[in-house]
């Protein structure tokens, strides 16, 4: 390897857990180790909340109409935040889940805070869904609940199956989560002088005493959980994706959708993870725990799956030509690679396709610069591809009489605006009270790195200051 | 408990034995009743069973009770804040007929500039909430076109005038409100002054009249005041053809047509299938849709050839169509005279026509006797007088073209003119205008509000405040044909008596009311109409007899205008007048608010004009040639100045429009008339409203003008329309694709379907391979209904579109959401081009929900809100609907339709922007549409139909409402429903019969033999829906001996 960081490993500097313990619990015990620069972020995100508040008051009061659907796009920047929330909320569970199967022992410093990244994605996600129904007030329709109607929901609809899929794989995603912060909890517990602080984080714990059997039965938990959510990352964005798949719509009914979204997602899953971890490795100096091999590794999974998104994007233009339908062809002319609409359709191709390319050189995949630039360009790439797929497929119909664009409405960048903002209020949140790196895990990899000699019992690490 | 549980068993066990075998001889209700238990007999003694005793109850149970009601009692006293009070009070004496919920139909007649068309109007208890046609009429046939139709909504329109009011501030633009008695008192002396002078400076505008009740009071006016003016004046009137026929027969009159005899017409701007150019246009459109009717694998079919100045629905129909300006149009007439073998000045043409003339000239001379050459309502008087004499020649006369004596009593009334000429030297002290609002429709030479303002008390009575009622001193409520007596002829004479359906919503009152307090006796409406038709003999001896049945079937008997002979065969003609100008503008009355006076209708503002397929606007439609030398696209602003003004109007560039011509439609630009109708002024236009046409327009000739200059304005104005406006490229069909059938009948003849498919043909047996799920094919149990779309028959009127909507209770969404591609409307009309954009043939293409067996909308539904009835319906229930939408998504026809606001308990669209950053606010009157407490346009709802609320999809059901009272007439009689006795809404209007509907698994019905139509093709077959609605090829029949003109079946882009 070229570049002497990649050869990092996995912690650097000279770490005892008491200096783990130190470095992670600061940010949430010492409240003074954070800048004001955080409460500017945090402000921001609340402003972007109250954005999102006002705009779901406003589409509750006024009706969907206040968005640009229209017919024939009936779904627009609603469906399309959706999958983009969705897909973000991909990388957690992958990490957490199928990499700790996989026993890749990287995964320890940066799961914690890609998995809350899940649930606030699926969080903001699954406003959409719930909210863009005309009468959203009777959404619970679509909950398979016994009714004096006799009244089942269409079990044939894929957007039943997203029910399921997606309340799943938020719930399983968030007992994960906890589940995995229980020791933590205990440590910050433990080493807490707040009195409140104390007493919470005793409360979270739930009685953590860290004795063999709570680890034994801590460690068949963590993996029967990880055993179920590693099925849901493949699963809920096939699922997302046969919204698409299934209907007859040119531009959707595509084969290769399944796995086609669920690399895009772990894609835009891991851009956005760098997006967060390098500000937040470089602005709480947790450089030694997310170190440059695993900016390296990550880098090199957003190239592997963008390589196959680009695959993805080869086939459906394939298709479209080979499939001989004109339909499909008519769309690809005059609404993907030219037409009104082709100038997000190349955005797409420059930002999910040419732009991660540059992974290739070594001497990248550690420059953080390049990195948040190219996750950048990943996340609004991704974006673009389910406008895409969504609103632009929609605005290309059988008949042509029926053609109509699409245009988004100050409501609809609105609603996005804020669900940002609270994705951001939320991260903010998390990075100030929760653990945002795995305490024990990390403990748990330096062990195993430095072999058990150093440690013996009974050798207490330092107390946290 | 045990105990007694056994000896109850036991008598229920004896009770069994004693009554086998005693079937007949005992009926009983329970067992235990046959056992006399004493459980039964104590619950059949007590009076109340059942109920607990007070001492069963234990204390919490009691005092559950107690809270629950105190709850409910607190929950009564909310009555009123979250619940409207509303009381019901049903009919102390209930009126002869009604039967709640049963539609209750009354022959009347609605006019459209003095013509009347016969109507059935369907009253549900006590409201008048749709107008169809009536069969017996003969400019009806049972069809009724957009504007006949939504009369019905400009009668619940909540901006109609509500009282009398009186301007005592001639400078305010508030008036005071009065009454009909002060005004009575106000007007009295002013007449009785002037009895003296035989009533010289007493003046009456009208439009056209027709109304022989009302003419006969114009002429008792004029008794009574001799010196007294008349003046007529109608801005799309037909003033033009009653003068040709007078120089032709020597007296007023109106030629009258039979297409169905016709097997060659030629039109000359003639757009005689169009209701706002022809008031016979629907009779016509029967007899000429007929005269094209090919059933089965070969047929026959009349032949059009149109030669136009406007883009029309004539040209869009017609076999041959050639274009040329306004000003050669006479040209082209005496060309065509000239090679009749008439004597007439020499005229000219040019390009295709040139080419083509002797062919056609060849085509009417071998069908003497049997072809129309139709000229157009609005074209000069010498064009029609040219038209008539080539009838002539070609021995028409008589045969398919009459001549009768004109149905307007109003063609001897003063001019426009004359009365601004009149008012000008200031002989007109008093000025009454009755229904009429010249201030607007006046053309700018006249400066006709200058010299309006000379008259000393002015009057008018009108049906919404207008322009000319912000000068008037006293403004007068016209009441709606729906609730005040009356009568008018139609284009061939008959004379219909109008019946009201409702007691006057407010304090209006009719034309003859008013012209009889104004002749000093104020007599009601029916007094007047029955006295003037008693004098006319209606009935012979028995005139009550007659007039109930004149009144009853909505025609008076014999009343048709008799054929006037032609006695002029050789009337001088001047020779064309080139006009020097590179551009002409030519004046057509708008297809939906024709001269304005609908303006404030909602369902003809939204309703997309039939080739523009744009709303809320009208346009200035310029040719791609012209828009290309011009530098104009669509959508730009473009100022148009003739001699005398000039506009701002909107770029619309419109193929086939004639090179060096715009055609701008009249009645936009109001700026007073109500709030739909001004709903552009305040915004800078981008609600709709248009522009002003009338500002350009001449007195002199105003059919068409020079233009002067055109001046491109360099901003841009946003139209909403519903089709192929948009920046996708619109209408292009992909190549090889079969969405289009059409063709010529030569080659349908000769070879059958084959020649009429334009792209890939998938043949019944390809598409059956590739079902994955052959098992699973619908099955057809019962009655099966389906519907039947003849594209040849279509002629793109629209009518349909409206029928739609006022059966269906279907919601105006205003421009601002057609923009957005949010209109409401459940069937549309596609316009497809082919050929040149210079000038294409047009194919229309009605589409509704298809009502596919396997329906794609329906698995996709996550509630399953969307299902399939066993007669192979595919239904929306409303109630069921989320709203996600995923059925629009899925539909391959786009015919489903969501609220994505709440479209129908108000109409602040029209007024408000729903976004507030684009929020500009509006003055002037918020809609308020309430009258005694409660909202007008809700009297309007078909009660048969659900109003759908904010969030929920609809879509066309078939008109189910009529399906199930089909069912219910049929099962009360005990028989099967018989075909034709359900009648879709659209399939009612419609004016050339296109569609037809009925029970498919019937062999022996109409539908089902259409369907076997060698014609008829399922659209997107290839995608298994298995659509119950089909379409039947369009044909062409394109004279053999052209060849120069459209051979455009091969590309259609």
């Amino acid at each position: 390897m070229a570049d002497s960081r990649i050869n990092d490993l996995l912690i650097t500097g000279d770490q005892t857990y008491a200096t783990i313990d130190y470095s992670v619990g600061r940010l949430v015990l010492d409240q003074k180790s954070h800048s004001i620069a955080w409460l500017k972020w945090l402000i921001g995100g609340v402003m972007g909340t109250g954005v999102l508040m006002v705009s779901l008051a406003w589409l509750i009061f006024q009706g969907t109409g206040t968005w640009g659907n229209n017919v024939p796009a009936a779904w627009g920047f609603d469906i399309v935040n959706f999958v983009w929330w969705i897909g973000i909320g991909h990388a957690g569970t992958l990490i957490s889940a199928i990499l700790l199967l996989l026993r890749q022992q990287w995964r320890n410093s940066i799961n914690r805070f890609s998995e809350a990244m899940t649930i606030f994605a699926v969080m903001c996600a699954g406003i959409y869904p719930l909210l863009h129904t005309g009468r959203p007030w009777n959404d619970y329709w679509l909950f398979p609940y016994p009714n004096i109607l006799g009244m089942w929901p269409q079990f044939r609809s894929p957007l039943l199956w997203d029910v399921f899929a997606v309340s799943t794989y938020f719930s399983v995603s968030l007992v994960f989560w906890f589940v995995g912060l229980i020791p933590d909890f205990a440590t910050l517990r433990d080493k807490s002088t707040n009195r409140y602080a104390k007493l919470i984080f005793a409360l979270l714990a739930m009685g953590w005493r860290g004795s063999n059997q709570h680890w034994h039965r801590y460690e068949q938990m963590y993996y029967l959980l990880a055993g179920i959510s590693a099925p849901l990352v493949l699963s809920v964005h096939s699922i997302v994706s046969f919204d698409f798949a299934i209907s007859i719509v040119p531009g959707w009914n595509v084969t290769v959708f399944p796995p086609y979204f669920v690399a895009g997602a772990v894609f835009a899953g891991f851009a956005m993870v760098l997006t967060w971890g390098i500000p937040l490795r470089k602005y709480y100096k947790l450089e030694h725990l997310i170190t440059n091999r695993h900016l390296d590794w990550m880098a090199k999974i957003t190239l592997a799956t963008g390589l196959i998104v680009a695959y993805g994007y080869f086939l459906e233009v394939f298709y479209q030509w080979y499939s001989g339908n004109p339909f499909e062809f008519k769309l690809l002319t005059s609404t993907r690679v030219d037409g009104m609409y082709a100038k997000f359709y190349w955005a797409l191709i420059v930002c999910n396709v040419i732009a991660p390319q540059v992974f290739w050189i070594p001497k990248m995949r550690t420059n953080t610069w390049a990195l948040i630039i190219v996750s950048t360009f990943v996340s609004i790439g991704m974006w673009l591809e389910r406008f895409v797929i969504i609103p632009m497929s929609l605005t290309n119909n059988y008949l042509p009489s029926s053609d109509k664009p699409y245009y988004p409405s100050f409501w609809d960048f609105a609603m996005f605006a804020g669900t940002l903002g609270f994705f951001t209020m939320l991260m903010m949140l998390f990075i100030r009270f929760l653990p945002t790196i795995n305490i024990f895990e990390v403990k748990d990899l330096l062990y195993k790195m430095k072999g058990q000699k150093e440690f013996v019992e009974g050798q207490a690490p330092v107390e946290v200051k | 408990m045990e105990k007694q549980q056994i000896t109850k068993q036991e008598a229920l066990e004896k009770m069994r034995s004693e009554l086998e075998g005693k079937r007949g001889e005992r009926y009983w209700r329970t067992l235990d009743e046959v056992a006399q238990t004493d459980e039964f007999k104590l619950w059949f003694e007590d009076e109340f069973p059942n109920r607990k005793d007070l001492f069963q109850i234990d204390r919490r149970t009691l005092l559950k009770f107690a809270g629950a009601s105190l709850a409910l009692a607190g929950l009564a006293g909310c009555r009123g804040v979250f619940l409207p009070e509303e009381k019901l009070v049903p009919y102390v004496k209930a009126p002869e007929e009604l039967v709640p919920g049963k539609s209750l139909f009354y022959a009347s007649a609605v006019t459209l500039a003095g013509y009347a068309t016969g109507v059935l109007v369907e009253q549900s208890e006590g409201r008048p909430i749709k107008l169809e046609g009536n069969p017996d009429h003969p400019a009806s046939l049972g069809a009724l076109s957009s504007i006949g139709q939504a009369e019905v909504l400009n009668f619940y329109d909540p901006d109609r005038m509500q009282t009398v009011i009186q301007r005592v501030d001639p400078t305010s633009e508030l008036g005071e409100i009065s009454t009909w008695e002060e005004f009575s008192k106000a007007v009295t002396p002013q007449l009785e002054a002037h009895v003296a002078t035989g009533g010289k400076g007493l003046a009456l505008l009208f439009g056209a009249v027709t109304s022989p009740t009302q003419a006969s009071l114009v002429d008792q006016f004029k008794k009574k005041y001799p010196a007294a003016k008349v003046y007529s004046y109608e801005p799309a009137g037909r003033a033009s053809v009653n003068a040709a026929v007078a120089a032709v027969v020597g007296k007023a009159g109106v030629p009258v047509y039979d297409f169905s005899k016709a097997k060659v017409v030629v039109s000359l701007d003639g757009d005689f299938l169009n209701p706002v150019d022809n008031p016979g246009a629907l009779a016509y459109a029967r007899q000429f849709a007929k005269g094209r009717k090919v059933t089965g694998a070969h047929g026959e079919m009349n032949r059009l050839y149109a030669i136009e100045a406007n883009c029309g629905l004539a040209g869009a129909t017609a076999d041959h169509r050639y274009t040329l300006k306004p000003s050669e149009l006479y040209g082209a007439a005496l060309a065509l005279a000239g090679a009749v073998g008439l004597s007439v000045p020499g005229g000219s043409v040019s390009g295709s026509l040139k080419t083509d003339l002797e062919a056609i000239v060849q085509d009417l001379k071998s069908n003497m006797g049997q072809s129309i050459v139709v000229a157009g309502e609005h074209a000069a008087p010498e064009v029609h007088v040219a038209a008539f004499l080539i009838n002539n020649a070609l021995g028409n006369i008589g045969k398919t073209v009459k001549f009768v004596a004109s149905p307007e009593a109003s063609i001897g009334y003063g001019s426009l003119a004359d009365l601004a000429a009149d008012l000008d030297t200031g002989l007109v002290d008093v000025l009454y205008v009755s229904n009429s609002n010249p201030i607007f429709t006046a053309p700018a030479d006249l400066k006709f509000a200058d010299k309006f303002a000379k008259a000393k008390l002015k009057v008018q009575l009108t049906a919404v405040e207008d322009e000319t009622s912000a000068m008037c001193d006293w403004i007068l409520p016209l009441a709606h044909s729906l609730e005040a007596w009356g009568d008018a002829r139609a284009f061939d004479g008959t004379a219909t008596i109008v019946q009201p359906l409702i007691a006057p919503l407010f304090d209006g009152r009719s034309e003859i009311e008013t012209l009889s307090l104004l002749l000093g006796n104020s007599r009601g409406g029916y007094d007047l109409l029955r006295s003037y038709w008693q004098s006319q003999k209606l009935g012979g001896a028995k005139f009550e007899e007659g007039w109930r049945t004149a009144v009853h079937n909505g025609v008076i008997p014999n009343s048709a205008s008799a054929a006037v002979a032609m006695t002029t065969l050789t009337p001088s003609l001047p020779s064309p007048t080139p006009l020097n100008s590179p551009y002409e503008a030519s004046f057509i009355p708008d297809p939906a608010v024709f001269d304005g006076r609908f303006a404030n209708n909602g369902w003809l503002q939204e309703l997309p004009r039939p080739l523009t397929k744009v709303c809320w606007d009208n346009v200035v439609t310029l040719s791609p040639a012209d828009a290309q030398a011009l530098k104009v696209k669509s959508d730009e602003m473009i100022r148009v100045t003739t001699a005398v003004g000039e506009v701002d109007g909107i770029a619309y560039v419109l193929p086939g429009q004639p090179k060096g011509s715009v055609t701008i439609n009249l009645g936009y630009g109001r700026t007073k008339g109500g709030t739909l109708a001004t709903v552009g002024l305040s915004n800078g236009g981008d609600q709709g409203g248009g522009f002003n046409a009338y500002k350009i327009r001449n007195s002199k000739t105003p059919a068409f003008t020079a233009i002067s200059e055109i001046k491109d304005l360099n901003t841009e104005q946003h139209l909403a329309s519903t089709q192929g406006h948009s920046p996708l490229g619109g209408s292009r069909i992909p190549d090889h694709r079969d969405i289009l059938r059409a063709g010529t009948l030569e080659a349908f003849n000769k070879e059958g379907m084959e020649a009429l498919i334009l792209g890939h043909e998938f043949d019944e047996k390809e598409i059956e391979e590739s079902n994955l799920f052959p098992e699973e094919t619908f099955e057809w149990d019962g009655d099966q209904w389906g519907m039947a779309i003849d594209m040849n028959a279509c002629t793109g009127c629209g009518a349909c579109i409206t029928a739609c909507q006022a059966e269906n209770n279907i919601s105006v969404v205003g421009k601002e959401q057609v923009g957005k591609g949010r209109e409401m409307h459940w069937l549309r009309l596609d316009r497809y081009y082919s050929g040149s954009d210079e000038n294409p043939d047009v194919v229309w293409q009605p589409i509704a929900c298809m009502h596919c067996e396997k329906a794609p909308c329906e698995p996709v539904c996550p509630v399953a809100a969307t299902v399939h009835s066993h007669e192979g319906l595919n239904q929306m229930v409303y109630n069921r609907c989320v709203g996600t939408r995923y059925c629009s998504n899925n539909c391959p026809y786009k015919v489903r339709r969501f609220n994505y606001l709440n479209w129908t308990d108000n109409q602040e669209q029209f007024t408000k922007k729903v976004s507030p950053l684009n929020t500009r606010v509006i003055p002037g009157p918020i809609r308020e549409p309430k009258a005694d407490g409660v909202q007008l346009l809700k009297l309007l709802n078909n009660p048969d139909v659900t109003v759908r609320g904010r969030g929920v999809m609809e879509k066309c059901t078939y008109c189910v409402q009529r399906i199930n009272e089909a069912r219910i007439e049929s099962k009360k009689a005990g028989r099967r429903i018989a075909d034709g006795e359900i009648v879709t809404a659209c399939q009612q209007t419609c004016p050339s019969e296109a569609i037809v509907f009925g029970n498919i698994a019937d062999p022996n019905s109409a539908v089902s033999k259409l369907r076997k139509d060698p014609r008829t093709y399922m659209l997107l077959a290839e995608l298994q829906t298995r659509p119950r609605t089909t379409h039947m090829a369009k044909l062409r029949n394109p004279n053999p001996e052209i060849k120069s003109s459209n051979e455009t079946t091969e590309a259609h882009h």
